[in-house]
């Protein structure tokens, strides 16, 4: 499913062909978000998980309604590279913490959603942009580096789904916070996106879904454009 | 031909057995050190600690039955990762010193930045390239700098420039593959390496 602004949901087909077509596309890795998890109460679906991690030969990351110790374990075991964690974290921070020290830093991904208010303040919101939390992503960022994640996955919902371009501001100002990876995610519309938020934003990566469901671009030419224009990228 | 993966209990080993199978192998996962006499390969992959990794390593016999297969059977070794770092001789991770297989000479320690004015970011996560320092067959068919998976904080320090195969830069130039005789380390995971990692899987394959 895609979405503009974390709302007026749009499928985009099922998800095992589209992971094959995603595996001969180049795309670096992959991840998967449960959307509707954290709100339905759900645990993740690991069957499905074992299906995609069959046919996915590139890192994948899984998220969606991930709530304990255990869960982070059966998607590990079920195929999953690394777990992304967002609302739970608010709850229950020590599960960033103990999954670092179980598993491992490089396994746990934070991922934070982000609103900016029409006074141009952000907030963390949490359940699929649902839910505010009073908290401001740099000091959530802060926290959450220091709780042991291995990676932050940064999406501002209010770019999200627009192809306006990310959120340079606010990936910058996690940046120039952190020193673990941040991945930039929501908003990316054309090449150009990517290569802002990579060098003015200082993103380690961009994650990217519209760009590819929606328009003729692709993940290749994608990494050709920032390779002409001096990123360091996968070749092959 | 049947591929051994060695399960010593520490990380998930159903994509490496899938990407073997991929390249139209027979693999099989086995925790007991009898069945490597059942191999034509063995893989030793990894993810975790160091001393952690040794010490149910040799707990379960695996450091015996690894040594007799690939020193008396000559039956090639493919390590993986923290698989790659066990074949060498050290490893100082978390403040202790710890011994490993000893088939590679060398020590394990924690990347460091060499590189001056660059952001630096340990564990090295991502997409990184490989320069060819010999040819061997483990990589053979791959294009010039070819770009592989890595997700490491300690890194393979070779005794000998003969044993690496190729390094990588991230902070310092690094041994991304060694190899001496039938033994061989990618730090990498070919598993998680796409289109590349099967070449290398495929090589490993081709040594009998």
């Amino acid at each position: 499913m895609k979405g503009i602004g974390f709302n007026s949901w749009r499928r985009v087909g099922s998800l095992l062909p589209a992971i094959k077509v995603y595996n001969t596309r180049q795309v670096d890795e992959l991840i998967i978000v449960d959307i509707t998890a954290s709100a339905d109460e759900r645990e993740p679906d690991y069957e499905v998980i074992d299906e995609i991690a069959d046919e996915c030969f590139v890192p994948l990351t899984v998220g969606g309604g991930v709530k304990s110790i255990e869960h982070i374990k059966k998607l590990l075991r079920a195929g999953a590279d690394k777990v992304a964690i967002n609302s739970s974290c608010f709850s229950n921070p020590e599960l960033v913490s103990r999954g670092a020290d179980l598993f491992g830093t490089q396994c746990i991904v934070v991922s934070i959603d982000v609103v900016k208010h029409a006074d141009g303040r952000y907030e963390c919101y949490k359940n699929s942009g649902k839910i505010p939390t009073g908290k401001n992503p740099i000091d959530w960022a802060r926290e959450m580096e220091l709780r042991g994640a291995g990676e932050l996955l940064i999406t501002s919902i209010h770019n999200d789904g627009t192809m306006k371009g990310y959120d340079i501001d606010l990936i910058k100002s996690i940046t120039d916070t952190v020193g673990i990876p941040v991945i930039a995610s929501g908003g990316a519309g054309k090449y150009e996106d990517m290569y802002q938020a990579l060098t003015t934003a200082h993103a380690s990566a961009v994650a990217a879904a519209s760009i590819f469901h929606f328009t003729e671009q692709t993940p290749l030419e994608a990494k050709h454009y920032l390779r002409t224009k001096g990123v360091l990228v996968r070749k092959n | 031909m049947s591929v051994l993966i060695i399960d010593y209990g520490m990380c998930n080993l159903g994509s490496v057995k899938r990407a073997f199978e991929e390249c139209g192998a027979s693999a099989f996962i086995s925790d007991n050190p009898r069945d490597a006499e059942k191999a034509s390969h063995l893989v030793l992959p990894g993810v975790g600690a160091f001393g952690d990794a040794m010490r149910n390593i040799v707990s379960a016999g695996w450091d015996v039955a690894i040594k007799k297969n690939v020193q008396e059977q000559n039956i090639p070794l493919l390590g993986i990762c923290l698989g790659m770092q066990l074949l060498a001789e050290k490893g100082f991770e978390g403040g202790g010193e710890h011994q490993g297989l000893g088939l590679i000479p060398g020590e394990v320690i924690k990347i460091y930045n060499q590189t001056p004015a660059t952001t630096f970011r340990v564990p090295h996560i991502g997409w990184n390239e490989i320069l060819k320092k010999q040819d061997h067959p483990l990589l053979n068919k791959l294009e010039a700098n070819t770009d592989f998976y890595f997700v490491h904080s300690y890194f393979f320090q070779a005794s000998n420039s003969a044993d690496v195969l190729s390094t990588t830069h991230y902070g310092l130039d690094f041994p991304s593959v060694v190899g001496r005789d039938k033994v061989m380390g990618v730090q990498f995971h070919p598993e998680k390496s796409s289109r590349a990692g099967f070449q290398i899987l495929r090589n490993f394959l081709n040594f009998n």
